[in-house]
C-alpha cells in the first residue's frame, strides 16, 4: 500500500529565490526564521564582545558612553526579540505540523506574513545603527529616560520596531494555537502531543496575552515622544511603564525558555531510550508556569517602592513559580535515571542545559527574597543570573535542538568532532564568562555603566569574563562552519538516525512538501516508537521485525482508508504576504521620522492595502481545478 | 476540549471554518488585554486633569444615546448572521448594511464629542486624563471603523452572490469581532463615563 508518489499526485519541491519569497511552506518559513536568527545571533555576539572589551580593564576606552548605551540596549533587544524568540518560532514552525501529523499550519499565508513582518522589523531595528543611532535607553526602555531623549530618533526605533515584532508574534501565535487545537491527526489527543509542541502552545498563549500589554506601553511611549501626551511625564507616572513592561517582560522570560525546555524534553527520552518520566507532570508544570508567569512581574520592581505588602506577595509568588520549574528538572533526571544513555551531541547539550539551568534557577530564587534582592538589584549578579537561565538554559537547549534535528532538515549529520569542540568550548567559555559575574555583582559592580574605576577590585574577574566571552565566540564560529559544511558534506543520516519517538522521524529527511503521504493515525504518546517496538513480559522494548526504514506506509492497519488515492492540495505560493509586510515596514520607517515621515507612512499604507486586498481576493489552494 | 481532532473531510482536508473561528477567539483574547491595559491606564489617571477640564465635560445623555445605537448594531449583526445561516442573501445584505450604518452613526457621534471636548480645552496633551481618555476611546473608535470596513466588504461580496465563497473573512467572523467591540464599549462607557466618584 505504498502511495504512488510519481508525477502530479504529490506536489513537487519548487526551487529558486522566487519560490522562497512566495513560499507558504511551514518548513521553509521555519528555516528562514532560523537563518535570520542565526545571523542576528552573530550580530548580538559581536555587540557583546565589544561590551566585554570595554569592560576588560578599569576606565576602559574602547567605547564611548554613548556607544556603550546603544550596544547594551541593542544586545538585549537583539538577543531576546530577534534571536531567541525567532529560533523558538523556527522550531515551532518546522515541527508543530510534523508533531501533530498535519500538512501545514492553519493559515499558511498568515504564517508567511508573520515571518516577513518579523524580518522587516529586524531590518528596522538593526538599521537604526546607521540611520540616526540605535535605541539607547535599555531593552527595558524605562521612562522617563526613554521619553526624554527627544533629540534622537533612537527610542522611536525601539517603540516602532518592538511594536511590529509584537504584531508578527501575535499573528504567529494565533496561527500555532489554531493549528494545534484543530488540525491534529486522528487519535492525536491533547495528551499525546509531543512535549515540545505542548510548550509551543503555552508560549503562544503567553504571547497572545502579554504582547498587547507591551503594545499599549509602546504606544504610550511613542505618543509621549511624538504627540505630547502625558503618560509617563507631566501628570503621568513613570511606574506605569514599568508595570506594563514587566507584565509583558516576565511572561516573555518563559516565552524564551519554554521552547528550549520542550526541545530538551524531546531529546532526553530518545538518548536515554526511555519514555519521558511523568509526561503529564511535564505538560502540566509547563501550563502552571504559563499561568503563574503572569503573577510575578513586580519582582523586577522591588526597589521601585511598591510597599511591603506588594513586595511580600510577589516574593512568595516568585518562590512558588520555582516549584513547577523544579518539577521539570526532576522529570528530566528521572528520565535519564536507569536509562541507556547515549552521549551523542544533542544529549550533551541537553545535559548542559539541565545543569546550567539549575544554577540559574537557584540564583533566581535568591532574587525572589526581597531584602536579598535589594542588594543584588542592578548589579552584575542579575546579569549572571539571567545569562545562566537564557544562555545556559535557552541557547544550550536550542543548540541541542539544532544538533538533534539537523539530520531531519538536511538528511545529514553535523560533524561530531567539531560538535564536541563546540560543546566543550561553549561550556567552558560560558562558565568563565558568567560565573565571575556572580562575584562581581556581590562585590558591588553595577550593571549598565560603561566603565568602572581603579582600585575597586573588579579588574581580575572582568578579565576572566572577557577571555570566556571570546571562547564562546570561537565555539560558535566552529558551529557556523559545521552548519555550512555539513549541509552538503556531512555524513548521511537516513530518515530516523537517532531511533526517534515522534512522528517527524517516520517521514523522509528532508521531509516532502506535503509532510505525510498518509495522515497517520495515532494510538500512543511517542507513537512512532510504539510502531517500531513492542514490549515483552518483563517490560523490555523489543524491536518489531516488520517495520524497516521507518516509513508510514508500513503501518498498513491504521491508515487503511482510500485517502491515499487523492490529490493533495497544498496551499499555493503567494507574494501578497511579503507585499503586505513590506507596506507595514515602510509605515514603520515613516513613524520613526515624524512629522516628515507621514508621507512615507502614506506610501506604506498604500502598499499594505495592495497586499491585503490581493491576499483577500486570491484563491487559497492550487489545483482546485487541475491545471 | 474534546479529545477528538477536528473533522477531516473525505479528501483529507480540514474544514477550515472552525479553524478560523478558533483563531478569531484567540485574537479577541489578545484584544481583551489590549483594552484592559488602556482601561487600567485611564483609571490611574482619571483625576490627573492638571486643573484643566476633566470628566465634567461628559454629556451623559448624548453618549447614552450613541451607546444605545452601538448596542442596537449588535442586534442587527445577530439578524445578519441569522439570515446568513439561513442562506437568505437579501436579509443578510439588509442587516449588514444596517449594522454598518449604526456603526457609522456611533463614529459620527464620537467625532462630534471629540470636537466638543477639544473646544472646551481637553486635548491629547492637555493632561494625563486627556491622554488616557483619547487613547482609550480613540483606539476603540478605530476598532469600530475597521469593523465598519469589514461589514462593507461583506456587503459588497453579497451584491454578486460571493458571500458563500470560501474566503478568509466571513459573516460569522465579522460578527464575532463586532460583538466584541460592542462589549468593550459597554465596559468603557461604564468605567469612563458612568463611574465618576
Amino acid at each position: 500500500m505504498v502511495i504512488d508518489t510519481s508525477k502530479d499526485l504529490v506536489p513537487a519541491r519548487p526551487t529558486g529565490i522566487w519560490s522562497w519569497i512566495t513560499t507558504v511552506d511551514h518548513k521553509r518559513i521555519g528555516m528562514m526564521y532560523g537563518i535570520t536568527a542565526l545571523v542576528a545571533f552573530f550580530v548580538a555576539g559581536l555587540q557583546a564582545l565589544l561590551i566585554r572589551l570595554q569592560l576588560t580593564n578599569a576606565n576602559g576606552t574602547v567605547l564611548s558612553a554613548d556607544a556603550y548605551n546603544q550596544l547594551f540596549t541593542m544586545h538585549g533587544l537583539t538577543m531576546l526579540l530577534i534571536v531567541v524568540m525567532p529560533v523558538g518560532a523556527a522550531f515551532m514552525n518546522y515541527f508543530i505540523p510534523l508533531h501533530i501529523g498535519a500538512r501545514d499550519v492553519a493559515f499558511p499565508r498568515a504564517n508567511a506574513f508573520s515571518f516577513w513582518l518579523f524580518l522587516f522589523s529586524t531590518v528596522i531595528l538593526l538599521s537604526s545603527f546607521v540611520l540616526g543611532g540605535a535605541p539607547d535607553g535599555g531593552w527595558f526602555g524605562y521612562a522617563p529616560l526613554s521619553t526624554q531623549l527627544e533629540e534622537y530618533v533612537r527610542m522611536d526605533y525601539y517603540a516602532v520596531g518592538a511594536q511590529l515584532l509584537g504584531v508578527a508574534s501575535i499573528m504567529a501565535s494565533a496561527n500555532f494555537i489554531a493549528t494545534v487545537f484543530t488540525m491534529r491527526a486522528p487519535g492525536m489527543s491533547l495528551m499525546r502531543i509531543p512535549v515540545f509542541t505542548w510548550m509551543a502552545v503555552v508560549v503562544s498563549f503567553l504571547l497572545i496575552f502579554s504582547l498587547p500589554i507591551f503594545g499599549v506601553g509602546l504606544f504610550q511611549m511613542f505618543f509621549d515622544r511624538n504627540f505630547g501626551t502625558q503618560f509617563f511625564g507631566g501628570g503621568g507616572d513613570p511606574l506605569l511603564w514599568q508595570h506594563l513592561f514587566w507584565l509583558f517582560g516576565h511572561p516573555e522570560v518563559y516565552v524564551l525558555i519554554l521552547p528550549a525546555m520542550g526541545i530538551v524534553s524531546e531529546i532526553i527520552p530518545v538518548f536515554s531510550r526511555k519514555p519521558l518520566f511523568g509526561y503529564p507532570f511535564v505538560v502540566f508544570s509547563g501550563i502552571a508556569i504559563g499561568f503563574m508567569g503572569f503573577g510575578v512581574w513586580a519582582h523586577h520592581m522591588y526597589t521601585a517602592g511598591l510597599g511591603p505588602v506588594a513586595e511580600a506577595g510577589f516574593g512568595v509568588a516568585t518562590m512558588m513559580i520555582a516549584v513547577p520549574t523544579g518539577v521539570k528538572i526532576f522529570n528530566w533526571i528521572g528520565t535519564m535515571w536507569g536509562g541507556k544513555i547515549r552521549f551523542e551531541l544533542p544529549m550533551l547539550f541537553s545535559i548542559g542545559f539541565v545543569s546550567l539551568f539549575v544554577i540559574g534557577g537557584l540564583s533566581g530564587v535568591t532574587h525572589s527574597v526581597v531584602p536579598s534582592d535589594y542588594q543584588q538589584h542592578d548589579s552584575y549578579y542579575v546579569v549572571a543570573h539571567f545569562h545562566y537561565v537564557l544562555f545556559g538554559g535557552g541557547v544550550f537547549g536550542f543548540v541541542a535542538g539544532a544538533y538533534y534535528w539537523f539530520p531531519k532538515w538536511t538528511g545529514r549529520f553535523l560533524d561530531k568532532r567539531q560538535g564536541l569542540w563546540h560543546f566543550w568550548l561553549m561550556l567552558i567559555g560560558f562558565n568563565l564568562t558568567f560565573a565571575p559575574m556572580h562575584i562581581l555583582g556581590l562585590n558591588g559592580m553595577p550593571r549598565r555603566t560603561y566603565r568602572y574605576g581603579e582600585g575597586l577590585g573588579f579588574e581580575f574577574w572582568n578579565q576572566v569574563a572577557t577571555v570566556g566571552s571570546f571562547i564562546i565566540g570561537l565555539s560558535f564560529l566552529i558551529f557556523a562552519w559545521n552548519l555550512i559544511r555539513s549541509r552538503k558534506h556531512g555524513e548521511l543520516a537516513g530518515d530516523d538516525p537517532w531511533d526517534g519517538r515522534t512522528l517527524e522521524w517516520s517521514i523522509s529527511s528532508p521531509p516532502p512538501v506535503h509532510n505525510f503521504d498518509e495522515i497517520p493515525v495515532v494510538e500512543h504518546v511517542d507513537d512512532y516508537w510504539h510502531r517500531k517496538y513492542a514490549t515483552d513480559e518483563e517490560g523490555r522494548a523489543v524491536r518489531m521485525p516488520d517495520v524497516s526504514g521507518g516509513t508510514v506506509a508500513a503501518d498498513t492497519d491504521t491508515g487503511g482508508d482510500d485517502s491515499h488515492e487523492e490529490d493533495m492540495h497544498m496551499p499555493s505560493p503567494s507574494y501578497y504576504p511579503i507585499v503586505a509586510a513590506a507596506g507595514i515596514g515602510t509605515m514603520g520607517y515613516g513613524f520613526v521620522y515624524l512629522p516628515v515621515g507621514w508621507i512615507v507612512v502614506g506610501i506604506g499604507a498604500l502598499i499594505t492595502m495592495w497586499g491585503v486586498f490581493g491576499w483577500s481576493l486570491e484563491p487559497v489552494t492550487r489545483g482546485g481545478e487541475h491545471e | 476540549m474534546s479529545s477528538q481532532a477536528a473533522p477531516v473531510e473525505a479528501h483529507g482536508h480540514h474544514d477550515v471554518r472552525p479553524i478560523r473561528k478558533a483563531a478569531m477567539w484567540v485574537f479577541l483574547g489578545s484584544e481583551c488585554m489590549f483594552f484592559g491595559s488602556m482601561i487600567a491606564t485611564f483609571l490611574l489617571f482619571r483625576n490627573e486633569t492638571a486643573d484643566g477640564p476633566g470628566s465634567e465635560l461628559f454629556n451623559i445623555p448624548f453618549t447614552s444615546a450613541s451607546s444605545f445605537v452601538l448596542l442596537m448594531s449588535s442586534l442587527t449583526m445577530v439578524l445578519a448572521h441569522n439570515a446568513f445561516g439561513n442562506r437568505d442573501a437579501r436579509g443578510t445584505r439588509i442587516w449588514l448594511a444596517a449594522t454598518a450604518l449604526l456603526g457609522t452613526v456611533f463614529l459620527a457621534g464620537q467625532i462630534f464629542e471629540f470636537t466638543e471636548f477639544v473646544h472646551e480645552g481637553l486635548t491629547l496633551s492637555s493632561s494625563s486624563f486627556g491622554s488616557a481618555f483619547y487613547m482609550l476611546t480613540g483606539f476603540h473608535g478605530a476598532h469600530v471603523a475597521i469593523g465598519v470596513m469589514m461589514l462593507m466588504a461583506m456587503f459588497y461580496l453579497s451584491l454578486d452572490g460571493r458571500l458563500y465563497d470560501d474566503r478568509g473573512l466571513n459573516v460569522e467572523l465579522v460578527g464575532l469581532y463586532w460583538h466584541f467591540v460592542d462589549i468593550v464599549w459597554i465596559v468603557i462607557f461604564t468605567v469612563v463615563y458612568l463611574l465618576q466618584v
